[in-house]
């Protein structure tokens, strides 16, 4: 690092450019401090180095979370997707999720325009080396040019940049995702703070030449007709474009055979990678390894934009060195004389252990100093861009002087991500799943604004008009669900002949119209002709009017399991505990009460290695302490 | 924050003396109503404080005990919450139907400590016990997860644990399938779900049953007769058995080595590591002979050796002596057919071990009032703590059992309403979490996990 004494002041610094980053700094641009950004390159502001999509399941929950909190991501798909999907239509409410194939340049340039048009937002290309922290708050950074910068809070988005290392079979280089610069020395910094960091690995397949692959040997993929935004202030109408395709194929057995033979040149099963991989997204080799039994493996080959011929093979990453990368690939049907633009990877980074940090993000350790996405272990865009709205907010809420905010799990993923990252021992890249939100009929990404528009407004990044608009369509929805439950239908000829029509059993009595949307053969939609009152309302409105009461049952025993999570939420443990000097704590209980230090007596019962009977004496003492 | 009702056995578990059952919260009195009628027939319907009546529990339609109930109402009692005591005649199987009626009428099973900590909770003791309090729960959880754990029937463990890896596989498929729908074709599911459900429950209403009989859970105390073969071992477990004999459970896929039984000698239940020769005398089946027995004893907490005494020891029964004498266990050695006249007696047996012996005859059916007398006065006296605690919660897990079946039938009820698979997944979560239960394990990452390790997801 050079010695140098300029040196500049702001009140939020925010590490990385990533989709993190650009939540974070954008947060706190628009609540009106001086924010700066740091990123290794501008022309990698947003960038997407590895699938070409945004959502999917329960990522899309995710990002229509982050735009009810009043980020970016939703609305910059919005403006850049080229094909669309909404996953798991045939199933219920809880698990639809929209899906979206990015333009990735588009994306970056996009999102790039929106950071350099903020106001109060600072863009600054450099590499930051070095934490300033003073008995246990942080002053500012160093970049590696000499300068400091001074702030208030800071947000570390640094991604998979950290010493970063990159692997193709023997070939090694020392670079960030896509051949960009790795930044080597923040990690001794954050060392020197006390932080505990952790080494993890992910990867990347190959990008191929559109006009090398011969798509008439692959099942095409289209979007859906009528595409819904993610964004809850997009207009629909605004996104009606002409949509890309995806393509279907598989691996088959010759691929495997290839792989099984050169497995002694995978830097995994060679032993040089070190890092810890994520067993969502495995490489080919992990896939024909461990899923022996299969004679086939699904590849999805997905446009990388509009102004590209670059293809990328979802379903293919691999570490294997290029010759064995060739040979596999083209034994794809499709993909037998394909030419490779870019080799499949696996990278290497520098991430810190998440359970050294607090609901808000902001390291239990050193006040002021936040972090988001992968730096914290995650893994996905949409992860990181959650995590980074959250970090970027509380930085906020820090440099303000008020509360911070915090998702609980009973109120979005964004909740359940950080409260697993924080609270479980992770050992690989998190990724979100649908399977570890315990309250999703409630989370549902239909509801995503009735949800958390408030917090957004509460912290200042959602309007009022938008908040009025909110608590409208809060009041028509209540209003239209009382109606339907006073409303009675008679068991007359036309209800009658309308039943048998739609196959439904015969009225035997009068009947209010809630309870006939709630047979599987009905809903709100098509009781229509019998609902002679029926007001006019918007399609959102009738969407969770339809909701609500097909599926109450359900959704009421959901809400009462949330009344018992919240009393626990309630019960406040202060962070001065001496849990060895609490008697009846079982010796594990007490070592691991003092290593998470839990906010809460609910989140002390989410603790591996904390029994039901351990919670009981925390109650008792809590009592004891009043 | 207590506002559900739970009920317990507040006294020991011995089989004579007066048995009270507890319960308190605010549907005390209404869960009282439910089981308890006066002796003129009549429900009881206003409740006086600090009063008692006398009358009967009804199980169903027919009369289980006289009984006399004693009423405290909020504040004015131990807990500070509405309690009804039900003091009844306190056999065992007494005090468990009232305490599993107090359950179905809407209480819950008291966890360990539960009482004190409420009282405490609710003011009704001074802080300085707190640590106190700390200490009965901890303390009594301890041992409540020893002896129900450790306790349970090995047979038991087994089924529940591969019923869970069945709700578990297919939690994590629909699960995958949700995460990864362009991977994972649901179509038809549904219906072979729904099959797999009709065998799950079966083999759950099975269990459910041997719960209702007492007998499947190990009350007792873990029980290996060893001894050579030909030793008499089966006629001696016959006659201890008597008319009494207790239901006999095969494990699929095991060998007939495993069979448990349990058999009732005057309140004290032992539960019988049968060891293949024990019940059948072929000679395929005595192969598998001493030293499997001896696996078994290691684990067991009661051994009964049986001897041959018309015979000078063989070298087999000299390793079973020895290692009696290594494993420290309870351990009674039977000089059996006596009637053969005796060649050896209880000098010879002294030589290795201090354990006590008696002198029996399968055949003539004598010394056997002696064994019976030893179980007792050893087992009803020292391990009475140890056998309340095993009662309690043998009714905690007969509870989550019937949880895990209405959380099935919930997804049986899904399955039939069409409603989506993302439905079912919810309902055999908490099935796999309340099964859980019964052998002590958690939740945590199961099903994340399932979803890896099975299933290849993912880009």
């Amino acid at each position: 690092m050079i010695n140098s004494t300029f040196s500049e002041k702001y009140d939020v610094v925010v590490v990385g450019a990533g989709h993190a980053g650009c939540e974070a700094a954008l947060a706190c641009a628009r609540l009106g401090l001086e924010t700066i950004v740091f990123t290794v390159s501008v022309n990698s502001i947003a960038l997407m180095p590895c699938n070409p999509n945004i959502g999917g399941s329960s990522k899309g929950h995710l990002v229509r979370e982050v735009d009810a909190l009043g980020g970016e991501m939703g609305k910059n798909i919005d403006k850049t997707y080229i094909q669309s999907k909404m996953l798991n239509v045939s199933k219920g409410p809880a698990v639809h999720s929209l899906r979206a194939q990015a333009d990735k340049s588009e994306y970056s340039r996009s999102m790039r325009q929106v950071l350099e048009n903020q106001e109060h937002l600072t863009i600054k290309q450099a590499e930051v080396c070095e934490l300033i922290v003073e008995e246990g708050i942080i002053k500012g950074v160093r970049i590696y040019t000499g300068g400091t910068y001074y702030a208030k809070a800071v947000v570390l988005c640094t991604g998979t940049y950290l010493r970063a290392r990159c692997l193709c079979g023997e070939a090694i280089t020392y670079t960030g995702p896509n051949g960009l610069m790795a930044a080597n020395l923040l990690t001794q910094s954050l060392i020197d703070n006390g932080i505990e960091m952790q080494r993890f690995k992910t990867g990347t397949p190959a990008r191929i030449d559109k006009r090398t692959i011969d798509f008439s040997k692959m099942e095409e993929q289209k979007g859906d007709d009528k595409v819904i935004p993610f964004s809850f202030s997009t207009d629909p109408d605004s996104l009606t474009k002409e949509q890309v395709s995806c393509y279907l194929t598989y691996t088959n057995e010759e691929t495997h055979k290839i792989i099984r033979d050169n497995l002694d040149r995978s830097p995994i099963y060679a032993g040089i990678i070190e890092g810890t991989g994520p067993r969502y997204c495995p490489s080919i080799e992990d896939k024909v390894v461990r899923f022996s039994d299969k004679n086939r493996h699904q590849l999805f080959v997905e446009p990388e934009g509009l102004s590209t011929n670059e293809m990328y093979i979802s379903g293919m990453s691999s570490s294997m060195p290029e010759d064995v990368q060739i040979q596999m690939y083209r034994t794809v049907p499709g993909l037998e004389n394909c030419k490779i633009v870019r080799n499949a990877y696996a990278i290497e980074y520098d991430c810190i252990n998440p359970i050294q940090l607090k609901h808000s993000l902001e390291f239990k350790k050193i006040k002021g100093l936040f972090a988001g996405g992968q730096f914290n272990g995650s893994s996905g865009y949409e992860e990181a861009a959650a995590q980074g709205l959250v970090a970027g907010i509380n930085a906020a809420m820090y440099c303000l002087n008020k509360d911070y905010l915090i998702i609980d799990r009973s109120e979005g993923y964004i909740g359940v991500l950080i409260d697993d990252l924080v609270t479980k021992e992770n050992h690989e890249p998190y990724r979100m799943m649908t399977s570890r939100a315990e309250y999703r009929l409630l989370l549902r990404q239909d509801n995503a604004d009735l949800r958390l528009r408030k917090k957004g407004y509460d912290v200042g990044l959602i309007t009022e008009e938008q908040y009025q608009q909110l608590l409208n369509k809060q009041s028509l929805i209540n209003e239209e669900i009382e109606r339907l439950k006073t409303t009675y239908v008679g068991s007359n000829s036309k209800v009658q002949s309308f039943m048998k029509k739609m196959n439904s059993s015969m009225l035997k009595s009068g009947s209010p119209l809630s309870e006939l949307i709630c047979r599987p053969e009905l809903d709100y939609d098509l009781i229509a002709p019998i609902d002679e009152n029926r007001p006019d309302l918007p399609n959102d409105v009738k969407e969770q009017v339809n909701i609500n009461i097909k599926y109450e049952g359900y959704i009421e025993r959901q809400k009462k399991q949330v009344a018992a999570f919240r009393k626990l939420e309630a019960k406040k443990l202060p962070d001065d505990i001496d849990y060895s000097s609490i008697k009846g704590l079982r010796l594990e209980a007490a070592s691991k009460l003092d290593k998470y230090k839990p906010v809460s007596i609910g989140h002390a019962s989410r603790i591996s290695g904390v029994s039901p009977a351990d919670i009981s004496v925390l109650v008792v003492y809590l009592e004891s302490r009043k | 924050m207590n506002t559900d009702t739970i009920a317990a056995i507040a006294t020991g578990m011995t089989p004579s003396g007066i048995g009270i059952i507890r319960v308190s919260g605010e549907d005390a009195f209404s869960i009282a109503s439910s089981v308890f009628r006066r002796k003129n027939n009549k429900p009881l319907t206003e409740y006086e404080d600090h009063k008692a009546y006398f009358g009967y529990i009804y199980d169903n339609d027919h009369v289980l005990d006289e009984v006399i109930l004693l009423v405290f109402k909020s504040p004015y009692s131990y807990t500070g919450e509405n309690i009804v005591e039900i003091q009844c005649h306190g056999g065992i199987l007494v005090m468990n139907r009232i305490l599993e009626l107090c359950i179905d009428s809407g209480a819950r099973c008291a966890d360990p400590g539960e009482f004190t900590k409420r009282a405490f909770l609710n003011g009704k003791m001074d802080l300085s016990e707190a640590e106190a309090v700390m200490d009965v729960i901890s303390s009594k959880n301890d041992l409540a997860l020893k002896n129900s754990v450790k306790q349970l029937n090995g047979s038991l463990y087994r089924k529940i644990t591969g019923i869970r890896e069945k709700i578990l596989y297919e939690t994590a498929f629909i699960e995958s399938a949700l995460d990864d729908p362009e991977h994972f074709d649901l179509t038809d599911y549904p219906d072979r779900l729904s099959e797999k459900l009709i065998h799950i429950l079966r083999e759950l209403e099975i269990l459910s049953d041997s719960f209702n009989d007492g007998r499947l859970l190990s009350e007792g105390v873990k029980t290996v007769i060893l001894g050579k073969p030909n030793v008499g071992k089966s006629s001696l477990l016959n006659i201890l058995a008597g008319s009494d004999r207790a239901i006999v459970t095969e494990i699929a896929g095991t060998t007939r080595d495993t069979i448990e039984e349990t058999i009732n000698i005057n309140g004290v239940l032992l539960n019988i590591v049968d060891t293949a020769g024990i019940r059948e005398s072929d000679d395929v089946v005595e192969q598998i002979g001493v030293k499997k027995a001896l696996d078994y004893a290691r684990d067991a907490d009661f051994i009964i050796m049986v001897v041959d005494s018309s015979e000078v020891l063989s070298s087999e029964d000299e390793d079973i002596l020895e290692f009696i004498k290594k494993n420290d266990k309870k351990c009674v050695i039977l000089l059996n057919k006596s009637d053969l006249g005796s060649v050896i007696g209880p000098d010879e047996i002294a030589c290795y071990t201090n354990n006590p012996v008696i002198t029996v005859s399968a055949k003539d059916e004598t010394g056997i009032e002696d064994l019976k007398k030893y179980i007792i006065d050893v087992f009803s006296k020292g391990f009475i703590k140890y056998n309340d605690e095993i009662f309690i919660s043998n009714v905690r897990q007969k509870e989550a059992l019937s949880n895990a079946i209405s959380s099935l039938l919930c997804v049986a009820k899904s399955i039939t309403e069409k409603m989506s698979e993302d439905f079912y997944s919810i309902d055999l979560t908490a099935a796999y979490d309340y099964l859980g239960q019964i052998i002590g394990e958690q939740m945590d990452d199961d099903v994340v996990n399932e979803i890896f390790n099975r299933f290849c997801i993912g880009k």
